[in-house]
């Protein structure tokens, strides 16, 4: 994987890109038990396959969502993220 | 060196998954201090052709939490007469090991952490420049002018070794005194039942046939997520490669071992003349071990801040391992949920130095189903507890 396209940006370098992680949904922190609270801060989906991540354009500071096959290291496609009830 | 065997039994005391370093280890010491020698340790490839084999060979035990210390503290002592133990030369060669500090936060740390050191009897002082200077002529410690080298965590004790031999030198102790290896052979699933009393392991389906067992001890680095999914288990364990490379062979030059946390270098010389390298992990999630030439720009570009003559230097091989990292740069180790199911893992970038005290403390682990007192800070429940073991002495990590 050497260029990454960026959803405002367009294809750019890798290099200008951060990765921060697979998307994981947060659960209600006023409702989460310790146990559900520790487990999304703590535990990750460390298997491999087709994820769906945060990475950061940090030229231009844009948030954005890639599915990347993570054996192939190949992005699929990315798109920037709408939250659940926003019209995009 | 190893029998081979042509057919798996249907059963076992005790399977091990993964023939690296780790679970060879584990298995000579079941098999050498607690009599269990109906085992088999099963390999999807070959004997320590994972991390065991893709590692810097550096063995320190100048850590940071009191845990970490006493653990690699032990197994230092454990590596030392190693060779005299399998009658194999492991060419343990002890060098001293200098942690750069670039800045007064990071002399601030080493100081912390020789004074850590000290008080569980480990060889660590904090020493100048002047004494980096003096050790290492050949060294520019100014960096190229950019971070020069105010001090350095001075550890005696550091050592390389070689890390096949390692892995052979277990292999063979087990073997002979009755352990099962197999090679290329894949575990698909870990069989478990419910006896009333919460989940058991009963079994393991490999690719050669299904095993009875009631004990597993898994130790397979950056299979880690894999395996534990096939038990339904999570763990914060997250996988990024580790690359390293080596240049041609050179005459000695270099003695001790220098490690810059914030340059983000490693390197010793090994017997042969060559120059081993590592650097940090690479920044995203990869299942891989492919080599990137990212990886040698960054690190050639920091390491010619501390060695300019090195320009003329060629690299020979470059590689990576899948490195299972933790939120706290502490090993996942001991008991888990599920009875019988064991746990040697999140041994990142720090593996290597760790071989024999982890085979000592799993092989107690599994054969009394009880965690070795060295290991009780390390165990998988502490994250619900969110009682972390911050091990900011790990490779790789900067100040």
């Amino acid at each position: 994987m050497k260029i990454m396209t960026c959803p405002i940006n367009g294809a750019r370098a890798i290099s200008e890109f951060a990765y921060a992680g697979e998307f994981r949904p947060m659960p209600d922190p006023t409702r989460a038990s310790d146990l559900e609270w520790a487990d999304y801060v703590f535990n990750r989906n460390g298997v491999s396959g087709i994820k769906k991540e945060w990475w950061c354009h940090t030229a231009s500071g844009v948030w954005f969502i890639a599915e990347r096959d993570t054996v192939k290291d190949i992005v699929l496609r990315t798109y920037l993220y709408v939250a659940p009830g926003v019209e995009a | 060196m190893f029998t081979h065997h042509d057919e798996l039994k249907s059963s076992y005391d005790v399977v091990i998954i993964g023939a690296g370093g780790h679970g060879l280890a584990s298995a000579y010491y079941l098999a050498r201090d607690h009599g269990i020698t109906n085992v088999a340790v099963l390999e999807k490839g070959y004997i320590g052709g994972g991390n065991t084999g893709r590692n810097t060979t550096i063995i320190r035990s100048n850590y940071l939490t009191p845990e970490g210390v006493q653990f690699y503290d032990e197994s230092v002592r454990l590596w030392q007469d190693l060779s005299q133990d399998f009658d194999l030369n492991l060419f343990y060669s002890t060098r001293g090991h200098f942690t750069l500090a670039h800045t007064d936060a990071a002399m601030r740390t080493m100081r912390w952490r020789a004074e850590v050191n000290k008080h569980y009897g480990v060889n660590s002082e904090a020493v100048d420049a002047k004494a980096v200077k003096d050790a290492v002529p050949m060294m520019d410690i100014s960096c190229g002018g950019h971070s020069p080298v105010v001090g350095a965590l001075y550890h005696a004790p550091g050592a390389v070794a070689r890390h096949d031999a390692v892995a052979w030198g277990y292999g063979r102790g087990a073997d002979r005194r009755g352990v099962e290896i197999h090679q290329k052979t894949e575990v698909l699933a870990i069989e478990t039942e419910d006896r009333g009393s919460g989940r058991e392991i009963c079994g393991v389906l490999t690719n050669r046939g299904r095993i009875s067992t009631r004990k597993v001890l898994c130790a397979v680095a950056g299979s880690t997520p894999r395996l534990l999914s096939m038990v339904d288990l999570t763990s914060p364990i997250y996988i990024h490669p580790l690359q390293a490379m080596v240049s041609e062979p050179v005459k000695p030059w270099l003695d001790p071992i220098i490690v810059s946390g914030s340059l983000h270098v490693y390197i010793s010389q090994t017997a042969r003349g060559e120059l081993v390298m590592g650097a940090s992990l690479d920044p995203y999630e990869l299942h891989a071990t492919r080599s990137t030439l990212d990886f040698v720009e960054s690190l050639s570009m920091h390491m010619l801040e501390m060695f300019p003559f090195m320009s003329d230097l060629k690299v020979v091989r470059q590689w990576a391992g899948m490195a299972d990292m933790t939120p706290d740069f502490a090993p996942i180790m001991g008991k888990t949920p599920v009875k019988g199911f064991y746990l040697d893992s999140g041994w990142g970038t720090w593996g290597f130095k760790a071989t024999p005290v982890c085979g000592k403390t799993m092989s107690h682990t599994v054969a009394r189903d009880e965690a070795h007192p060295l290991i009780t800070g390390f165990g998988l429940d502490r994250f619900q507890r969110y009682a972390l073991t911050g091990e900011k002495g790990a490779a790789s990590v900067g100040h």
